[in-house]
């Protein structure tokens, strides 16, 4: 008989998280990850701010609750002080790819021996729905009530397109968690990634496709339906960059 | 005197910086309390540099040298900035080949030497500051020949030994003047 | 004790730091303090230690915050602005209650300001700078030994109390070169069972973290962290009294200022006018009782700061207005020279000055 067991990697912590999101999902996969890589008792992960805030409490592992956008940063120092531990952040798009983009590029630039677990999901969640800097073009959010002007506020930031122009990083790839298929080439990506920083390679950020039903306005189903259709073709999935991989 | 203000004052570049502390090297070897204190920042690099030096027989207060006992000037803008603050029964030493100046206090010991010609014409081209440092030495009695050379010997790293020769070379050289 | 050896007070400190333990050392350059910052790049690398050259002053500032989260002595250094921008940080590590230490190498302000020696930051580093209920220890040496016996006592007492200490010195401690004795001071250990360094290092898990939701929760912490501050105000404040014995005049200074202070009361003195100081060592804790003390003996205090009159506000508490307290700045990196500051105490013995 098959009996399901629920990760190790999480504490027994109910998630805050609204119906539908899918930052519950992608906390099992890093959960997963970690315990099968047998890690979980010298992981120090960093909640950044944002809806994950309180990663804090639903990540079995030693924690550090950093300030907006400074995650890369406190991971750089927790990781220097113990190079034998594994370090990772779990950020928002808000956080990672607008006030904390200096921390992003250059953590990957020094190409840090940390993983960065990105959560693109097009909005600002926790503050209640805002302009994120990977909102869509002509996206209805609060503070762009009339859709995304690219004309007044520019374009939204391609994170892992960025990041592959940067020599340190080691291992960037886009996946999304919008189907099954999908959600397993995520679990496989953010595996690898934590495998890469075991084995010494240094920077891998994993931009994970999220949904966010609350603040788009959306069924949980409508949400998945609206990923496909519009994140998936602005930003495409696969493997950005795998130093390794090019140099094999 | 229990106490010695010095300042030595001049462009970036003449090693102003240096002489000091040679001179706060030798006061701590010879037992005083001493504080060097660089002025900083751009004008280091090109612009007027200066550098207070206090000797004492006592804990030292201010380390900011605003009126010399001894000024040494490398170049006009410092003598005339700091002439006139010289603490009385003082001494000023000017390099006499940047500087032409006639004497207008008779309260204080002015003494010209062409330390920049004496430098060139020795082949010491930039020892200029331990020319007009010798010739302090030699004027104000602050420190002895043997005690200045002694403390470059220890500041200056043995592989370098062919420059300890010319700074001590430009010292005596200034010394004798 | 060693002989002694002729440093600048920035390599004075950041060998004393190194000798107390500090291995993770998080910067940006910025002038006057950048001889700490190359002195750790140059030493670090030949102990094992880490120095970084971050990306800004925000990002030194929350490696520091890694780095002391995971149990070790970590420290950066900066000068006026670049505190600013580490004020976020500095106020996450006293929510957070991690040790850390934090070095201050002022210059004038505000703004981008200049690059000569200044005490305007006082307020920012005794009164918060950064956001929330919480107090740094903040220590002002005054001398280029003290630069380094300071950097033994910040990390000693930031450990002892899980609250990060600062270094509040000005560009001329920096620069200048004094003779420094470089025995090392004790190195204090302390329990750091709620570093985050693994859970398979210790009981549970650890969460370094100063967010609640829960007003009620996040008054607790910020009860609990004062009443460690209480603790810190009764036993940790340091301050040296220079010719108090007799004086009339109180000078209140510190660092670079109470330097020059003493020049001035020795000839005060000399002018037979009874002048001393009280040094305040320790900014915050701020030595209320002893200049207490002090005002039911003395006439008047004077209140000596290279800025536009900060502490004085402190001295006027402290001394609960028994006496009247006056205040002599100059600002922007001029330095007072001792002849300004007799000028002053002559003021007010003929009655000419006006009260802070």
């Amino acid at each position: 008989m098959v009996v399901f067991e629920k990760t190790k990697g999480l504490t027994d912590a109910p998630l805050h998280y609204c119906p539908g999101c899918t930052h519950g999902i992608i906390h099992r996969l890093v959960a997963e990850s970690l315990e099968e890589l047998g890690v979980l008792d010298k992981t120090v992960g960093v909640a950044s701010v944002g809806c994950s805030v309180f990663s804090y409490n639903y990540f079995n592992c030693d924690m550090i609750q950093a300030a907006h956008g400074r995650a890369p940063a406190v991971a750089t120092g927790a990781k220097r002080a113990h190079p034998e531990n594994v370090v990772f952040t779990y950020q928002g798009d808000g956080d990672l790819a607008a006030i904390g983009t200096a921390e992003t590029v250059h953590s990957a630039a020094r190409n840090e021996n940390i993983t960065v677990i990105f959560v693109n999901n097009a909005i600002y969640g926790m503050t209640g729905g805002q302009m994120a800097p990977t909102t869509l073009p002509n996206q209805v959010t609060q503070t762009s009530p009339y859709g995304r002007d690219v004309t007044v506020v520019g374009y939204p930031v391609k994170v892992c397109e960025m990041l592959s122009e940067v020599t340190g990083a080691s291992y960037l790839e886009r996946v999304a968690v919008n189907n099954v298929k999908n959600i397993r080439n995520a679990k496989r990506a953010i595996k690898h990634a934590f495998q890469n920083q075991i084995e010494g390679k240094g920077f891998s950020l994993i931009e994970v496709l999220s949904t966010c039903p609350t603040n788009w306005g959306l069924s949980p189903t409508e949400a998945i339906k609206w990923l496909d259709e519009n994140m998936e073709k602005y930003y495409p999935l696969g493997v950005y960059k795998d130093k390794y991989k090019e140099e094999k | 005197m229990a106490t010695t203000k010095i300042l030595i004052a001049g462009f970036g570049g003449q090693g102003i910086l240096f002489a000091g502390k040679a001179l706060a090297y030798s006061g701590l070897k010879i037992g005083k309390e001493v504080a060097w204190l660089p002025s900083y920042g751009p004008e280091m690099r090109g612009g007027t540099a200066n550098c207070s030096v206090t000797f004492s027989d006592e804990e030292i207060g201010s380390p900011i040298v605003d009126t010399p006992d001894v000024l040494i000037a490398m170049n006009l803008p410092s003598l005339e900035k700091y002439y006139d603050f010289t603490e009385k029964n003082g001494f000023v030493i000017f390099d006499s080949s940047l500087i032409t100046k006639q004497d207008t206090r008779d309260d204080v010991t002015t003494v010209g030497i062409p330390a920049t010609k004496m430098a060139s014409d020795n082949s010491l081209n930039g020892l200029a500051n331990m020319i007009i440092l010798g010739k302090t030495l030699k004027i104000t009695g602050i420190l002895t020949l043997e005690q200045i050379k002694s403390s470059l010997s220890q500041m200056i790293p043995a592989k370098k030994a062919e420059l300890l020769e010319k700074n001590i070379k430009a010292i005596e050289l200034g010394y004798n003047y | 004790m060693s002989e002694k050896v002729l440093m600048k007070g920035n390599e004075a400190l950041a060998e004393a730091a190194i000798m107390a333990g500090c291995r993770h050392y998080f910067g940006y350059p910025i002038t006057p303090q950048t001889e700490v910052a190359a002195y750790m790049a140059k030493k670090m690398p030949k102990i094992g230690g880490t120095f970084l050259q971050a990306e800004s002053e925000v990002a030194a500032i929350n490696m520091v915050i890694g780095a002391a989260s995971s149990g070790v002595r970590a420290m950066t250094s900066s000068s006026s602005p670049g505190i600013s921008l580490k004020s976020e940080g500095i106020s996450y590590l006293a929510g957070c209650e991690l040790p850390a230490l934090i070095v201050n190498v002022q210059r004038g302000g505000p703004g981008l300001g200049g690059i000569q020696p200044s005490q305007s930051d006082y307020f920012q580093a005794t009164k918060g700078g950064g956001h929330g209920d919480y107090h740094l220890i903040v220590l002002a040496p005054a001398s280029v030994q003290e630069m380094f016996d300071m950097a033994f006592k910040g990390f000693n007492l930031a450990d002892k109390y899980r609250v990060p200490a600062m270094i509040l010195a000005d560009g001329t401690m920096g620069q200048m070169m004094e003779p420094v004795s470089l025995d090392a001071n004790a190195v204090e250990t302390y329990d750091k069972s709620w570093a985050t360094v693994g859970t398979g290092k210790h009981e549970g898990r650890n969460i370094i973290n100063s967010l609640s939701l829960s007003p009620k929760q996040l008054e607790d912490w910020n009860i609990d962290r004062y009443a460690r501050y209480k603790i810190i105000e009764e036993n940790e404040v340091m301050y040296e009294e220079y010719m108090t014995e007799d004086a009339e005049i109180v000078i209140v200074a510190f660092g670079i200022a109470a330097r020059v202070s003493k020049n001035a009361i020795k000839e005060a003195r000399r002018r037979g006018i009874k002048v001393g100081m009280l040094r305040p060592i320790t900014l915050w804790p701020f030595p209320k009782k002893a200049l207490n003390g002090l005002a039911d003996k003395a006439k008047a205090f004077l209140s000596v700061e290279l800025n536009m009159g900060q502490m004085a506000d402190d001295v006027k508490l402290a001394t609960n207005c028994k006496k009247p307290v006056y205040f002599y700045g100059r600002t922007g990196g001029v330095i007072m020279t001792p002849e300004e500051i007799l000028g002053e105490i002559e003021k007010i013995e003929k009655g000419e000055a006006e009260q802070w």
